[in-house]
């Protein structure tokens, strides 16, 4: 059904009209030309596609377009603040945390939400909230040393 | 037709980049006869780059990047030779219209064949720019010294000229064919060095651009009717709910059925409904019987080497150790499909294409479509993952042609499930070996058959005076025609040093020998002792025959021109049958080392993905039909399995540049059959060592032990 999806993006306010159950993903990349938030399974399994929906990491594959009246969306473009690229990003760069990059976005992504509900977790607590993001190329020890470090504080971050 | 050639000549390269100064190289064919030995290209340059009057440098190189580092690494032989720093190279890759000829970017041959070529043309470069320089400053050329994209007088630095101001105006264009004289280890400013990815940033915005990414006006998403197995035939299609979809445009061209529609969403919803009817080939084998079945369809052998008497050897022998090893079909996966997007313009076709072979892409999508290859395009923007499996796909072809037929760009982008049907999987294969022991821990007898793998990773490197080693079919061909296998990271090398290694970790717990001695007393080769013992060092190995209830153990090979020796600890849950592997530590010596980090990087990512062959993927199918169809039964390597791992390099600039992107992952499945072995006693002989093949073979030890 057409309606209209109002919800902030990256900080601005945004009108969609489309079907309102169209998934999140396809908005962005086509409607919204935002291609930073990538395909990798569509079934919810990789976490290609993570983005924040209030704050939460949400697969936005398997996110219809209706849930998000209201609500305030960030994608990997919406990171950065003010020209500064955020401090996960940069641990990224530093650490070589990423070979292909297509996993990537939604590593950052799916860290910050973790670093906001827990900003000092344990390295146990990291694989965890990590666990289900998938990364083909094998970066997985370099994206936890570049969160922990970014948890404790190295790189400007809190 | 089509044509091997590079897609541009040289002065048509010189107009399309504009002036400054060029420089093409050409070493002769050998080294690209090297990647490929059956075309020859007289005429082909291996590199380009060119220097424009801002001082800034482009690469063109047809070597793509797809997380392997390449893009930096290629940037920083680039600028040792020319004497510039890193800052002031641009790199193009993968464009057929305006890079040299590549084959292909796989086999670890970037640093290995193209490195040489890339280095040659940027010397080179720093001839024509020293020689220029000394004429304008008014000196012989020895008397001028060269840094930073500065030509200066030796005695004299104040008198200087930036390489920006000699390009200026100019229009040189240099041919190399000859040796070049390259800078030595001890020269190097950037080759050694690990700077940041030159990609890093581009990728953690999301700003880094993949095929799929690329957004031309009035473009269409196109989904394609796929069989539901392998050489299924299409009896009919019904299209009519689709069509009545806004929006949507239907093509049904013999066995193409597509629909297309500007929203990529809607064009699956339309294809989700097409009605289709087919033909499915009766299944004659599936996962759980396949090595039978391989066998029984084998073809001829192919005798790779003999040495000694092996019948002989074999009938000395007090013990005959006789093992198979099996391993099943694997899947790429990398997290990118296969994705391209075609424009058609003009008589031109242009494809932006995911894609470990750009010229293969142009040559295929000009044969299938009839155009002279002249009038395609390729260009490869970042790869998301390839490891083999992103040759000249089909994805590319099919984008063309759709475009071709709407008169609009078209993108095909593989679902996963599409990705995992038309993967071209690592083969299954069978391997068998005899071999034996003398007395003194010295192996006596090699006799090894290999089937499906090739014989990537059989090179023998212990001394053995008998031997014979012998291939049936190979990831390239000659496998029964269930559905199309391929090259896959290190192809055949992960089977053969698994089965191998594995054999020699036997023979050693049967001599009582430490696994570690034991390899070391029969292999004189230095590299590979050299690789063993540092690895050893940085374990803290401690010596002891198998099993030693450690959970610890070793392996090691060559792949790709570099030694590597693995040591893996590991615990087993003798109750689950579950492996939990606590540290690995990967040791190399790949000659003369580019970028250590990126070096580093290789290797732990050869681990981590090495972790998911042996112990989690194993492609389901019923004959034709692929059941894998997402990561949810396909289980590759996830963040809680990922153990400890360290790496060392080990110095060795007697040796030019060696692979690096797959010598890593050779050895895992070798090294962790081993330390399940040396934690419980019990073997594995087949990978992936499930739960529940590691519970049976405790079983059958426990039988053994006790009968
Ligand atoms: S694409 Fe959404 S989880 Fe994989
Ligand atoms: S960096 Fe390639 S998939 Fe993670």
């Amino acid at each position: 059904m057409k309606t209209t999806v109002k919800f902030r993006l990256n900080g601005r306010p945004t009108t969609i009209e489309t079907d309102d159950d169209r998934r999140l993903l396809w908005v962005l990349r086509t409607d919204l030309d935002l291609t930073g938030t990538k395909y990798g399974c569509g079934s919810g399994f990789c976490g290609a596609c993570t983005v924040l929906v209030d704050g939460k990491a949400v697969r936005s594959c398997q996110t219809p377009l209706r849930s998000l009246d209201g609500k305030e969306v960030v994608t990997i473009e919406g990171l950065s603040r003010d020209g500064q690229i955020h401090p996960l990003q940069q641990a990224f760069v530093d650490h070589g945390a990423l070979q292909c990059g297509y996993c990537t976005p939604g590593m950052i992504m799916n860290a910050t939400a973790l670093l906001q509900q827990q900003p000092h977790p344990t390295r146990e607590a990291i694989v965890q909230g990590m666990e289900r993001n998938l990364c083909r190329c094998g970066a997985h020890q370099r994206i936890i040393a570049a969160i922990e470090d970014v948890s404790r504080g190295k790189g400007g971050a809190a | 037709m089509t044509t091997n050639k590079s897609g541009l000549d040289r002065r048509s390269f010189c107009r399309l980049v504009g002036g400054g100064i060029v420089v093409f190289v050409s070493v002769g064919p050998s080294a690209l006869l090297s990647q490929e030995r059956r075309r020859t290209y007289p005429e082909d340059l291996n590199a380009y780059l060119r220097i424009d009057e801002n001082g800034l440098v482009t690469i063109f190189s047809g070597k793509i990047e797809m997380g392997q580092g390449v893009m930096t690494s290629q940037a920083q032989m680039a600028a040792d030779e020319l004497g510039v720093g890193l800052d002031s190279i641009r790199m193009v890759l993968g464009d057929t219209d305006v890079c040299p000829w590549d084959a292909g970017t796989w086999g670890s041959l970037t640093t290995r064949v193209f490195g040489p070529a890339l280095r040659a043309a940027a010397a080179e470069a720093r001839t024509v720019l020293t020689q220029l320089g000394a004429k304008q400053l008014g000196v012989a050329k020895d008397q001028v010294v060269v840094a930073n994209g500065v030509v200066s007088v030796a005695d004299d630095p104040s008198r200087k000229v930036t390489y920006g101001e000699l390009a200026k105006g100019k229009q040189v264009s240099r041919l190399v064919d000859e040796k070049a004289v390259l800078r030595s280890v001890k020269e190097f400013k950037v080759m050694g060095l690990s700077p940041k990815r030159i990609d890093g940033l581009d990728k953690v915005t999301g700003h880094a651009k993949y095929a799929g990414d690329i957004r031309l006006p009035g473009m269409l998403y196109a989904r394609i009717l796929r069989p539901p197995a392998m050489g299924a035939k299409l009896k009919s299609a019904d299209t009519s709910a689709a069509k009545s979809l806004p929006g949507v445009t239907v093509v049904e061209q013999g066995d193409l059925v597509a629909v297309l529609h500007a929203q990529p969403d809607a064009a699956a919803e339309g294809i989700g409904r097409v009605k289709a009817e087919w033909d499915v080939p009766k299944p004659e084998v599936d996962d759980t019987s396949i090595s039978g079945y391989l066998l029984r369809k084998a073809p001829q052998p192919r005798v790779r080497s003999t040495k000694g008497d092996v019948a002989a050897a074999r009938a000395a022998a007090g013990r005959v150790f006789e093992s198979t090893y099996e391993t099943p079909y694997h899947a790429h996966a990398p997290m990118e499909p296969h994705t391209a997007i075609a424009e058609f313009k003009d008589g031109k076709m242009t494809i932006w294409s995911s894609t470990q072979s750009p010229f293969g892409t142009r040559d295929v999508v000009a044969k299938e479509l009839a155009l002279d290859p002249k009038n395609v395009r390729v260009i490869t923007p970042y790869v998301g993952g390839g490891f083999g499996g992103k040759g000249s796909g089909r994805q590319s072809a099919e984008a063309a042609r759709l475009a071709q037929i709407t008169g609009k760009p078209v993108q095909v982008a593989f679902t996963r499930p599409e990705e995992f049907f038309y993967d071209t999987f690592d083969p299954a294969s069978i391997i068998k070996i005899a071999s034996a022991v003398d007395k003194d821990g010295k192996i006596t007898l090699w006799d090894y058959d290999t089937y499906y793998a090739g014989d990537r990773g059989t090179e023998i490197f212990y001394e053995i005076p008998n031997s014979a080693i012998r291939t049936y079919g190979s990831w390239g061909g000659g496998t029964p025609p269930l559905f199309p296998v391929g090259p896959w990271r290190a192809p055949g090398a992960n089977m053969n040093i698994f089965a191998g290694e594995s054999q020699v970790d036997i023979m050693a717990a049967a001599a009582g020998v430490d696994p570690l001695e034991f390899r070391l007393r029969n292999t004189p080769d230095p590299r590979m002792r050299s690789v063993l013992q540092a690895a050893a060092k940085q374990f803290g190995w401690k010596a002891a025959p198998g099993p030693s209830g450690q959970g610890r153990a070793v392996a090691c090979g060559v792949d790709a021109g570099t030694y590597v020796a693995l040591m893996a600890s590991v615990k087993v849950d003798k109750a689950s049958g579950k492996v939990t592997v606590d540290r690995v530590v990967c040791a190399q010596d790949m000659g003369i080392v580019v970028n250590p980090d990126g070096a580093r990087m290789q290797m732990e990512g050869c681990v981590t993905m090495g972790l998911g062959y042996v112990f989690s993927e194993e492609l389901k199918f019923k004959g034709a039909e692929i059941l894998d169809h997402n990561f949810g039964t396909y289980r590759i390597p996830h963040f809680s399995q990922v153990p400890r791992i360290e790496t060392v390099l080990v110095k060795n600039d007697e040796v030019l540049p060696q692979g690096g992107g797959e010598p890593g992952i050779v050895c895992m499945g070798a090294v962790m059959a081993n330390a399940v072995f040396d934690a419980t006693g019990a073997r594995l002989f087949r990978l992936p060592m499930t739960p529940e093949r590691v519970l049976a073979a405790l079983k059958k030890g426990e039988k053994a032990a006790s009968s």
